[in-house]
């Protein structure tokens, strides 16, 4: 029993399904699945096909956060990369066809991993605090997207292209299925290599793990590099569902959503353990919250609030001091226990 | 002979061991030299460029008068940055105080209930931050987050829509102009210089001070020192949130109205600025008159960009470039002097 409660998702899984108890008992009809030409519709099927974004994001930043970084830049790589598929897409004769739609999300991908090689080179080789080396591009990167789309909104009719954040495979949403093999790949990669561990390593100890012999720098670039990738990806789905490249909106305050679902899911701030599974359920919270508030009819611009106050109550029963008084408590409890048994035990032997 | 030439080297000698013994002993004033000979390249090519067109009273005066919120902005964070934290909240405080200063205005509260209530609010995030830093041990980014995210939403609970004030004693902040000659400085120019006078007096000349540089240098040698540093940690955020709340109430003069998307991603401008006037992020390091020349770079750019007729995009763009520029070389300075050490 007390193992459930130890385990690091007891929490987070915990706050999910309240969330979602909660919104089942509020309006019934948030649990209900139906199935329409051959396709599944639900308040449910919708929270995992917008998460989509989010959870790529927040992958990518879980690992660098793992290695005591952070990456800021993430909301504005997801804008250049939109912006470079949209101005490929908009400027190729046939929109429609499917070669032209891979070749712009395989160089808007390209050109998302060059910026985290960039961000990585910046922490890793010049060893510039991660805050502001990734400050960098979140200020300069927006600037190149808009001097991609050249100041204007890109909009493009690509049927290939809105597929990928509204199209439909087997009953579920295709950004579903993109999330869920990001999910996978991460995962096998970090816990069925050694490159998890080793991460966790630099994130606990970089000069022990150093004299140990692993190679932090080229462990610490690489984390970059996931980011950007992922956050690339993040920024093709975005742009395929509003058909457009938004510059200015495109992953705007991203980074500050995917660093709460990292710290929600169990992740410390300052490096070393991370868990991939907490990630995930961080960010399903935080899409289940942001549908509850918009169902409780709240404008979406006064949501923040409630990220606020979830943030805070995480982070205080997150820190020490909550925790010690708990703790001290709960063996306060136990040893008043114990003193009865043992008051019990002297009393069958008297 | 002889004598004489030994004595020149010798004095030749000492002179260069003087000069490096005054960049050795003065590190720390190097990088913001370095901001304000840009500001001078900036104004100088501009001058060039636009063939003495810029350089004028009008535009060196409204210089101040753009960059005002600004400047309060960069003031309040230096004391932050200084302590080696961070604060991302001040763009939000800054709309959400703006914005509840005409909320109250509008519904007809006088001035000296609704200019006090804009700079507390303000303040009253900052101390929360600051408890969350110092008492629940939260990382100065987190709980500046969660400031962020509580000030923005605050702003959109006081109103949806931008507020117009209407308040003469509000307006007239920004409206009166103090002329010498063609050059003007306004109420607002004045509130922002104060700003600064009263940080670089209370930074460099007070025990409070002293403590914000030990806790930038060295947390834990300054508590075994006896400074009181939880009470200065908690009082830098709420030094911040008392200039973002004061920021709040220029801005609002200056555009005459409230507006709760006002300032988003101001706090990234203001870290640029601070960073850019040669603070270390890493604390204990820097001074509050080299962020002002931060300010005015980033200012100066951005007249400069307007002028040119140049898309605003270049301006994101540059002030990176400018940033990454600064932070390398902090990172060489901090090196050597490491490597001194």
């Amino acid at each position: 029993m007390t193992g459930i409660f130890k385990n690091r998702l007891f929490w987070p899984v915990v706050s999910l399904l309240t969330l979602v108890v909660v919104n089942t008992i509020a309006r019934p009809q948030f649990i209900e699945i139906t199935m329409r030409d051959g396709r599944l519709y639900g308040a449910l099927i919708d929270i995992l096909r917008n998460s989509a974004p989010l959870m790529l994001v927040a992958l990518g930043m879980t690992i660098v956060i793992a290695t005591r970084g952070i990456d800021l830049s993430v909301g504005a790589v997801m804008a250049v990369s939109g912006a470079v598929a949209l101005t490929i897409i908009d400027g190729s004769g046939n929109p429609g066809s499917l070669g032209t739609v891979a070749v712009a999300v395989v160089v808007a991908v390209l050109v998302a991993l060059v910026l985290g090689v960039w961000n990585g080179f910046l922490v890793a080789v010049l060893k510039i605090q991660p805050i502001i080396a990734t400050l960098v591009l979140m200020l300069a990167g927006r600037g190149v997207a808009l001097l991609i789309t050249g100041g204007f909104i890109t909009t493009v009719n690509s049927d290939p292209f809105s597929f990928i954040a509204s199209g439909y495979v087997l009953l579920l949403p295709v950004a579903f299925f993109i999330s869920v093999a990001a999910i996978a790949v991460m995962s096998l990669v970090e816990r069925r290599t050694a490159l998890g561990v080793l991460t966790e390593a630099v994130g606990i100890n970089p000069e022990a793990s150093r004299l140990a012999g692993v190679r932090s720098r080229g462990i610490i670039w690489s984390a970059y590099i996931v980011s950007g990738t992922l956050a690339g990806v993040a920024g093709i789905i975005y742009a395929s569902n509003i058909k457009a490249a938004d510059a200015n909106a495109a992953g705007l305050f991203i980074e500050l959503y995917a660093i709460l679902a990292v710290v929600l899911g169990g992740t410390s701030l300052s490096g070393g353990k991370f868990s991939l599974a907490g990630t995930v359920i961080g960010v399903l919270i935080i899409q289940t919250l942001d549908s509850t508030i918009l169902f409780l009819g709240v404008p979406s611009a006064q949501s923040p609030v409630f990220f606020a106050i979830v943030v805070v109550v995480v982070v205080v029963v997150q820190s020490s001091r909550v925790r010690g008084a708990l703790s001290r408590a709960s063996a306060s409890l136990t040893r008043a226990k114990t003193d009865t048994d043992d008051r019990e035990k002297a009393e069958v032997a008297r | 002979m002889t004598a004489t030439a030994v004595r020149d080297e010798t004095t030749k000698e000492s002179r260069t061991m003087k000069v490096e013994s005054f960049l050795g002993r003065h590190a720390a004033l190097m990088p913001t030299f370095a901001a304000l000979a840009i500001l001078l390249l900036l104004f100088a090519g501009a001058e060039a460029f636009l063939r003495g067109d810029f350089i004028t009273p009008r535009n060196i005066s409204a210089l101040l008068l753009d960059n005002a919120y600004l400047l309060v902005l960069a003031v309040g964070m230096t004391f932050v940055i200084l302590t080696g934290g961070i604060d991302l909240s001040v763009g939000s405080v800054m709309a959400f105080t703006g914005i509840l200063g005409a909320k109250l205005l509008a519904d007809g509260l006088p001035v000296v209930i609704a200019v006090p209530a804009i700079i507390l609010g303000g303040a009253l995030i900052g101390l929360v931050i600051g408890v969350l830093v110092q008492y629940f041990n939260v990382q100065p980014f987190i709980a500046s987050l969660a400031g962020l995210f509580l000030a923005r939403g605050l702003a959109f609970v006081v109103s949806l829509s931008s507020i117009k004030v209407e308040e003469p004693a509000i307006l007239w902040l920004q409206s009166t102009r103090i002329t010498v000659g063609s050059w003007y400085i306004t109420p607002t120019g004045i509130i922002a210089l104060l700003a600064v006078a009263v940080a670089a007096f209370v930074l460099h000349l007070t025990r409070f001070g002293r403590t914000v540089y030990a806790i930038g240098g060295s947390e834990s040698s300054a508590r075994l020192m006896g400074l009181n540093v939880a009470r200065t940690k908690v009082a830098v955020y709420v030094i911040s949130g008392l200039c973002a709340g004061l920021a709040g109430l220029i801005l609002t003069a200056y555009s005459g109205a409230g507006y709760p998307r006002n300032g988003i991603g101001t706090e990234l401008d203001a870290i640029a600025a601070v960073v850019i006037g040669g603070t270390l992020l890493t604390g204990g390091r820097g001074y509050v008159v080299g962020s002002m020349v931060g300010v005015f770079v980033y200012g100066t750019i951005k007249t400069i960009i307007s002028f040119m007729g140049a898309e605003q995009s270049w301006m994101q763009i540059i002030v990176g470039a400018l940033l990454l520029l600064f932070i390398v070389v902090q990172r060489a300075i901090v090196a050597r002097s490491e490597g001194r050490r």
